[in-house]
């Protein structure tokens, strides 16, 4: 009945418990933190704007990107990927969600920056429908927690259009 | 020495009965194991729904080891969702996160394209030879939860797998020799 084997079973049995219901008492807390990020992105240039030769439209552009994500930040978040996506409808496809910028926040000192930067994936359309597309920028954050849930939300910032032009 | 006299002990004295009980207590372990393998299937809606992180390509977010929850919801798939795919003619399934959607206007399907945070550029190379994007087909789940360096165990038993025959030796001889 006490020989040590039981024992150390339900030790092991015990701690293991307990760890799991720390883990989801850990998750469970994310819910109490109500965050107020915010975010501005300025498009200062389109650097170039053409149709490959296979049809599809491209653009480069110059991106100031400037944010305050601290308060995503709590006891049980590990990091806060973050990226900006071109968001825009065509005639082809409901929805076009392109990523042109992403970066990893290790800590809530590093959540409050700004950046200027070209676009880092290429801005290529399905198709040849970006002059003069009126698009909306959103950037999107994904809550990497040490455990448990994990969280997403965006702030979807409209109102930007493409020239008309090629350039 | 006392313990292992103990449990040859035991062996030697077992009955038919008990060995019966003893088999049909196994049994019920292994079921139920399976039991509630299944109902997270169903609940999850993912073909697997649990997954073990196999390489550094998504770190820092995850690591080796690492365990991802799965769910295979009918919602669309978007932009930064981490998901878990097969790439015809890969056994193994890649757990990276989606840099660009298309969703086409009639149909409702979607083209995807996934990337590694940890990797430099984006999986076309990955993917099979002349695939640009993935389809919804490809797609098993998008990750949901994160429990750390659980995976470890099912990583060693599958690099070690004599430490695996160990371990369920030693279980089956413990369930044998248990007494209540």
């Amino acid at each position: 009945m006490h020989s040590f084997g039981y024992r150390a079973n339900a030790l092991l049995t015990f701690a293991i418990t307990i760890l799991a219901v720390m883990c989801g008492m850990a998750s469970f807390s994310d819910n109490f933190n109500s965050p107020t990020p915010s975010a501005q992105v300025q498009v200062l240039n389109i650097n170039w704007f053409q149709k490959q030769p296979n049809g599809n439209d491209e653009v480069s552009m110059t991106l100031n990107i400037s944010a305050d994500l601290q308060s995503l930040f709590t006891w049980n978040t590990k990091q806060v990927f973050v990226f900006l996506a071109a968001e825009y409808e065509t005639p082809k496809n409901a929805l076009n969600q392109i990523s042109l910028w992403d970066g990893i926040i290790p800590s809530k000192e590093h959540a409050k920056f700004w950046i200027h930067t070209s676009n880092k994936y290429r801005f290529i359309d399905q198709g040849s429908n970006l002059r003069g597309k009126e698009y909306n920028l959103t950037m999107h954050w994904h809550v990497m927690p040490k455990t448990g849930k994990m969280f997403a939300d965006k702030i979807v910032m409209p109102g930007y259009r493409l020239p008309e032009e090629y350039r | 020495m006392g313990w292992i006299g103990d449990t040859m002990d035991s062996i030697k004295s077992l009955q038919i009965r008990q060995v019966l009980t003893q088999a049909i207590s196994l049994g019920m372990i292994v079921t139920s194991a399976l039991i509630i393998w299944k109902a997270l299937m169903c609940i999850t809606g993912s073909e697997s729904p649990v997954v073990v992180v196999l390489s550094g390509s998504m770190e820092p977010g995850f690591k080796r080891g690492d365990i991802l929850f799965l769910h295979m919801s009918k919602d669309p798939i978007r932009a930064g969702e981490i998901v878990v795919f097969n790439v015809d003619g890969r056994e193994i399934p890649i757990v990276h996160r989606v840099i660009k959607v298309h969703e086409r206007q009639d149909t409702g399907e979607v083209e995807v394209l996934t990337k590694g945070d940890n990797n430099y550029g984006d999986d076309r190379l990955l993917y099979a030879h002349g695939q640009l994007w993935l389809q919804r087909h490809h797609i098993m789940g998008r990750a949901v939860g994160f429990l750390p360096y659980v995976g470890w165990v099912t990583i060693i038993m599958t690099e070690k797998p004599i430490i695996k025959y160990i371990l369920i030796g030693a279980l089956g001889l413990l369930v044998i020799t248990s007494k209540d």
